[in-house]
């Protein structure tokens, strides 16, 4: 079992490092060979150690290396796969695999080939070591390492300003999140001495009864502090609000990525991450509320602003948001089986969605915004195809993946009794009718209407090359069938036993198990509740506006003046942070520069004990008269006071 | 007895003499011979001492009182030949090139 595992994390690391370091010797064709090998490699043994656990092979949760033990804390690489991370696992390599066939296709005329191979096998790594650790310290490798990735591939065009400016955007506002996350972690350690999660949660019930006093005279729960100190780690990565802003600008990277990295896998990390951690957050109803309504502002508000944006890849990222929202808003009310179910469906669709805007945008020759596209249906048909399954599925058609497991989430948000599941269950519903609504504008105008493109670009439209559109149809069949096999064990069977704990009082999902009789019965059942008609109020709208009266969205548009400018600033965030923060931080970092470093350190510290030592000298060279007779003078003196004083004293 | 108060009081009027020229005299030479009249003063009260007490130790440190003296002279002479040298005057009023 060890061994097994050791491959699938080592394999896609020694492909990244050959492929980083030889790239340019051996060639591109090997190094997309290799390091789509090893991928493939790590794809396979994550599917057969998921079966093994599935036929009742035991967990393994063990070290496999100790890197130091300090003060009794033992630091340690160590694996833990139950079903939650073997989930996990399969997920990360199947995408990760497709991006890897895809980006042959797509990266074919870029000059930094290779080192795209390399950055995305690295983070395929990363992510692995991330799911699959059995301790905090080896998260917090995962998680960072994953945030490096990130940023790099984010600059990946790193000529581009643009790009260069995203990636530290998203480096900065990760470290906020981060920031919270370590404080969260030393709690932990703090409270239970450990950083293992058996043994942390061995010693749930000696968190449940500390406090924490931050302020002198006010004790806190420490389950409360430590776990809202480790979601807001979870919104940094997984992009919530209001630290979400990093996420659209992250689409300055390759598309690749976007699929991979930036809407089903590492955003998913904080989600996966509050799932692991699912016993102490069960710990806290406040946390858990505070969780709720996060994920549900998320949900509903950043998908208003997919409805105004026009670049295609923007949309899909304000959708990713949207859909984080959800997961997030479902772990608020511990159901959170139900989120890792809908990041896994999500993972297969939304992949696919960026995965078909990339083709979308090969075609138009790197053109992204949606104006200029239109009609795109009988030049690509594959791709269409594709693109119209994920949107299905985003939508929540009944049948397709992302029913299921979105249907659940609102289902679960509405048997939820904690404080705030009210609003997050409107919020939800709401969200629903936006997400219909933005999908199928995008679907409409992009692949139907008027060809808005120029003349040149509509002579070289054709579809994209078997890579490219090998992986679509690849995640096209998940996004179509996953839920019908999934829901039953994943939602309400006992799937997940022993990796998430619930609660009783908390149960939501085993109240609704109750109601449950099969896939089939769920559909059906679908259709008497709000989501579905909501979903095909939205696409109407979306027909009605973009495709019979295209002219209405503009008339719409000078209408809501206030609140399409509102939607267009995406709600002065970034104004907020560049204006506020960042400016506040050069003020202050001029204000210790001037105040601290100039004047004080510089000014009293160093050149003050340089003016004092001058001053020194220069009052006692008075004393050097150079006259002969007052040094002899001196000594008489000194002489007679030594004696006087040997004298007095004796 | 009146032999001990006698030399004790040549050696304190030998010492005064010598502090005085020290402090008053501005001639270099001077200045030296006045300070081995401090030391001679010394001495003279050790042996003084060293009779009184009949002991040996006193006398046995006027030796040491030589040699120093000796050593002294020594190395003070040539500095005086040089400095009257270079200003052709012995007069220490003139020696201020020390001052800081």
């Amino acid at each position: 079992m060890e061994q097994t595992l050791l491959i699938i994390v080592g394999a896609p690391l020694v492909a990244s490092i050959i492929a980083g370091l030889l790239g340019k010797q051996i060639g591109r064709a090997v190094t997309h060979s290799l390091t789509t090998a090893s991928i493939a490699v790590a794809c396979a043994l994550s599917v057969q150690v998921l079966l093994g656990l599935l036929d009742g092979a035991p967990v393994f949760d063990g070290p496999v290396y100790t890197w130091l033990v300090s003060d009794g804390i033992r630091m340690e690489v160590g694996f833990l796969v139950d079903r939650l991370s073997a989930l996990m696992m399969v997920v990360v390599t199947f995408i990760s695999l497709m991006v890897h066939i895809y980006t042959i296709g797509y990266m074919r005329d870029d000059p930094g080939y290779t080192r795209f191979f390399s950055y995305i096998s690295l983070f395929t790594f990363a992510m692995l070591m991330l799911v699959m650790s059995n301790n905090l310290m080896q998260l917090f490798f995962g998680w960072e390492a994953v945030g490096v990735v990130s940023y790099l591939l984010i600059g990946f065009w790193y000529t581009k300003p643009t790009a260069i400016f995203a990636n530290m955007k998203a480096f900065l506002v990760n470290r906020v999140g981060d920031f919270g996350f370590l404080l969260g972690i030393a709690g932990l350690v703090h409270l239970t001495g450990s950083l293992h999660y058996s043994e942390i949660f061995a010693q749930a019930g000696t968190i449940a009864g500390s406090t924490f006093e931050l302020i002198p005279g006010h004790a806190w729960q420490a389950a409360t502090v430590i776990c809202i100190a480790l979601f807001i780690g979870a919104m940094g990565k997984s992009a919530q609000m209001p630290l979400h802003v990093w996420l659209p600008d992250s689409m300055e990277g390759p598309t690749p990525i976007s699929a991979l990295i930036h809407a089903a896998t590492m955003v998913t990390a904080g989600i996966f991450m509050v799932a692991r951690m699912s016993p102490l957050f069960e710990l806290s109803e406040t946390a858990l509320s505070f969780v709720l309504v996060i994920g549900a502002t998320t949900a509903l508000f950043m998908g208003f602003l997919g409805i105004v944006n026009n670049d295609i890849k923007r949309v899909v990222a304000y959708s990713t948001l949207s859909q984080l929202g959800y997961m997030t808003a479902d772990l608020g009310v511990s159901a959170y089986a139900g989120s890792i179910f809908h990041l896994m469906t999500h993972a297969f669709f939304k992949a696919l969605l960026f995965l078909a805007a990339g083709s979308v945008i090969i075609a138009m020759h790197h053109e992204q915004d949606m104006r200029k596209m239109g009609g795109l249906r009988k030049y690509m048909p594959i791709t269409y195809a594709t693109a119209l399954i994920g949107s299905l599925a985003l939508i929540g058609f009944p049948g397709f993946a992302g029913f299921f497991s979105k249907d659940a989430v609102i289902e679960a948000v509405h048997a939820s009794h904690l404080p705030g599941a009210t609003y997050a269950y409107w919020c939800l519903l709401i969200g629903v009718f936006v997400t219909a609504f933005y999908s199928f504008r995008l679907v409409f105008m992009t692949f139907h209407g008027e060809e808005r493109m120029d003349h040149h670009t509509r002579e070289h439209l054709h579809e994209s090359p078997w890579v490219v559109t090998l992986p679509l149809i690849l995640l096209a069949i998940p996004s179509v069938v996953i839920g019908w096999p999934g829901i039953g064990p994943l939602l309400f069977g006992d799937y997940f036993q022993g990796a998430i704990v619930v609660a009783p009082a908390h149960d939501v999902l085993g109240h609704l198990g109750r109601e449950y009789h099969g896939p089939a019965a769920f559909v059906l059942h679908g259709f008497t509740g709000p989501a579905v008609w909501l979903a095909a109020a939205g696409v109407l709208a979306a027909w009605f506006l973009y495709l019979k009266r295209p002219a209405l969205a503009a008339v719409l548009r000078e209408r809501a003046g206030g609140l399409y400018t509102l939607l267009e600033n995406k709600y002065y965030f970034d104004w907020f942070n560049e204006k506020v923060i960042a400016a506040g931080s050069r003020k202050l970092g001029m204000a210790l520069w001037k105040g601290g470093d100039v004047a004080v350190i510089d000014g009293v510290a160093v050149n003050g004990s340089a003016r004092l030592v001058a001053w020194v000298a220069q009052t006692a060279r008075g004393l050097q008269s150079g006259y002969l007779y007052h040094y002899a003078f001196a000594t008489i003196i000194g002489l007679s006071v030594l004696l006087a004083w040997l004298l007095w004293r004796s | 007895m009146a032999d001990t108060q006698l030399l004790l009081g040549l050696s304190f009027v030998l010492f005064a003499l010598g502090l005085v020229g020290v402090m008053v005299r501005r001639n270099a030479l001077v200045m030296l011979m006045c300070m081995e009249l401090m030391l001679n003063a010394v001495i003279l009260a050790l042996v003084t001492f060293s009779l009184e007490t009949a002991t040996l130790s006193g006398a046995v440190l006027v030796f040491l009182i030589f040699v120093v003296a000796a050593a002294e002279i020594a190395i003070a002479i040539p500095i005086v030949l040089l400095l009257s040298r270079q200003r052709s005057s012995l007069d220490v009023e003139g020696y201020d090139r020390l001052q800081g």
